[in-house]
């Protein structure tokens, strides 16, 4: 598949946007911001690849390294910053934050802070979507450590039987928190599972946007084709710690040597080098997309620092639909 | 109104539920042959494999696959054959489904049913015959519904069904093998509505879903001895009819709370202490739980007859506590 400059220069506007990104969310936490953050710096082209193979009312499932995936498939910066500093205009009304990320208006069914719990979500989504015949596929984002859980082993299993318009996306970043995949895993190569499931599965360098991007096209058309699932394993790398609750990076456990080395792959780095080697791009433009994310963000900033905050009394709503199941009696 | 087995009631329900919307399908084990207590008997021949599924022993995905296809506009029903199996599930049941209303800010809805049986003195043991009520109770987000007649099951299922928040329904094992009164045709019993099965003034006495047939023996036989009880069936635990049982114990200023489940930390324990709470004044006499005393269930039936209530402790209890 040729890839065009078009698609090419928008993924890497999207892949720059969650990096600039990534680093507002750092400044904000270090003076005061709350909440556990878990960056996406290093994995961009897993999330811009894949969601750009998507359409708008496709869905995705997500993990507690939510954000990108979520601005990738074009979420509002505006909502997900307001969420972050517990804004009444916030995503999830102040009741989420960065790992509970949910907005049904673009297809984001909801990150998840809990590993593997998302997979069994995306499936069902997508038996919705076969049983609705609306032609939308399911893509479900998940680590290396997701991929030991039962639960993973079951979905793969029922999209197996069960033909599930819906893509598995292992972002194998080599670590498990701190436990690294030679250590928590039996085989390092985890795409291999999926044969076990009759589930085709491919081992993608996920720090090259293009390929997963390619394998991604693959796999939204083989879904809806109604031949099934697939899943797609990037091999890929983060840049910081676990959360930004380790300022180390990660080095407790991992070597200097090792995260420069992944440094230079960056997929940003790589994706620009390519537009610059085809002179589909020139010095002015990239200027102006990194203008244009920073200047977003910033708005994105402005906009969330400017709205009220979230009512505290807003904790008591939302249990129930009709918010009837539980009696608050007086002194409660 | 003639008598019909409640297993038949239940597959009913939900047949007319899945004639009246197309967005409601089924999933479980074994449930295109009927399901092993034959609850969704027929449901198969008339819906076909689309809507009737049968699934692995899966009841993590399963539960979760409900929760993925009722946020993008279906209405899931999951069959667990037993609630001992439910655990499997439980972080999809009490992680996800239970919050995605919450943790969305009131953006998404699950609405979903979980059929799954409690129930015991079938020398089925430790891990077929729990009653698990306590732990669903403990979660905010979820509805749990325990029906205890043919008549309930009917319109508590289709209540369930129509509901737009994930219902736990609890079936005691025990009534699949009875029959009683249910109407044709479509009639829905509110969630959130407690019954008053037998008027009385000398005590409140609160049963919870096998418990019903037992209390009201008990009722009957204490009767003969000048004791007029007033039993009640909560019906949903979720929500708790807490004005009926109030009003219940500030006329008889005595409750009693009868539950085949382990008693620390029950759902006696928590009734009672909102009812100690909101009618402490009323009380005649300090409130008492009959339940499983804290072991798990055994095997042998002159055992289980021990660990769990009945008929005859009911009373001895009511006894004790009017002395």
């Amino acid at each position: 598949m040729e890839i065009s400059r078009e698609i090419l220069i928008g993924m890497y506007s999207k892949m720059l946007l969650l990096r600039r990104f990534d680093e507002k969310v750092v400044e904000l936490y270090r003076s005061g911001m709350k909440g556990l953050y878990h960056l996406t710096a290093g994995g961009e082209a897993v999330a811009v690849g894949v969601c750009s193979a998507l359409s708008q009312d496709d869905y995705i499932l997500s993990t507690h390294r939510g954000k990108g995936h979520y601005l990738a498939k074009g979420g509002d910066l505006q909502a997900i910053l307001a969420e972050f500093m517990e804004k009444q205009t916030g995503c999830n009304r102040g009741k989420g934050g960065p790992m509970h990320i949910i907005d049904p208006s673009v297809g984001m069914l909801g990150a998840n802070g809990i590993v593997g719990s998302s997979l069994p979500i995306a499936c069902g989504a997508a038996l919705s979507a076969k049983l609705r015949r609306s032609g939308q596929v399911a893509a479900a984002f998940f680590g290396d450590g997701a991929a030991n859980s039962g639960v993973w082993h079951e979905c793969m299993n029922l999209a197996g039987i069960w033909k599930l318009p819906v893509i598995f996306v292992c972002e194998n970043n080599f670590y498990q928190e701190s436990v690294p995949v030679s250590r928590h895993s039996s085989i390092q190569d985890l795409y291999a599972r999926a044969a076990g499931y009759n589930i085709p599965g491919y081992g993608i360098d996920g720090m090259d946007v293009s390929a997963v991007y390619e394998a991604a096209v693959e796999a939204v058309q083989r879904a809806k084709r109604g031949d099934g699932a697939t899943m797609l394993e990037c091999k890929t790398y983060r840049f910081h710690g676990h959360s930004e609750a380790d300022p180390t990076k990660g080095l407790r456990y991992r070597s200097g040597e090792e995260l420069a080395a992944w440094l230079e792959k960056c997929p940003l780095k790589q994706a620009k080098a390519r537009l610059l080697e085809r002179g589909w791009i020139a010095d002015a433009e990239l200027e102006a997309i990194d203008q244009r994310c920073t200047q977003g963000i910033e708005e994105a900033v402005n906009f969330a620092k400017s709205s009220p905050d979230v009512p505290a009394e807003w904790a008591l709503k939302d249990v129930f639909t009709d918010d009837q199941g539980e009696i608050c009696h007086e002194g409660c | 109104m003639k008598d019909v087995n409640y297993r038949t009631v239940v597959a009913g329900a939900i047949r007319e539920e899945m004639e009246r919307d197309e967005r409601v399908f089924l999933m479980g084990q074994g449930v295109q042959a009927g399901g092993s207590y034959m609850t969704c008997e027929g449901l198969f021949d008339l819906f076909g494999p689309d809507r009737v599924r049968d699934t692995p022993i899966s009841e993590d995905s399963v539960v979760g696959c409900a929760v993925g296809a009722a946020i993008t506009g279906l209405r899931p029903i999951v069959e667990i054959l037993y609630c001992d199996f439910a655990l499997r599930a439980m972080d999809q049941i009490a992680n996800q489904a239970a919050k995605y209303r919450y943790m969305s800010g009131g953006r998404m809805a699950a609405p979903m049913v979980i059929r799954t049986s409690c129930g015991y003195g079938a020398s089925r043991a430790a891990q077929h015959s729990q009653s698990l009520e306590s732990m669903f109770f403990h979660f905010p987000g979820l509805k749990i519904a325990l029906p205890s007649s043919a008549y309930t099951a009917k319109g508590l299922m289709k209540s369930a069904i129509r509901d737009d928040n994930p219902v736990i329904i609890m079936e005691s094992f025990q009534f699949y093998r009875t029959a009683g009164p249910a109407p044709e045709g479509d009639y829905t019993i509110p969630l959130g509505k407690a019954e008053v099965k037998k008027e009385g003034t000398d005590i409140t006495l609160l049963a919870i879903s096998a418990m019903v047939p037992q209390a009201m023996k008990a009722a009957d036989s204490l009767a003969g001895e000048g004791i007029d009880v007033e039993v009640i069936d909560p019906l949903t635990l979720v929500p708790l009819d807490m004005e009926t049982i109030v009003n219940s114990v500030q006329k008889t200023n005595r409750l009693l709370v009868v539950e085949g489940g382990t008693k620390r930390g029950g759902v006696g324990s928590e009734i009672i202490a909102s009812v100690v709470e909101e009618a402490f004044d009323h009380l005649d006499c300090p409130p008492s739980r009959l339940a499983v005393p804290n072991t798990p269930i055994p095997f042998a039936s002159n055992m289980e007859d021990l660990v769990l209530p009945n008929s005859a402790s009911i009373a001895n209890a009511i006894r004790r506590m009017l002395r």
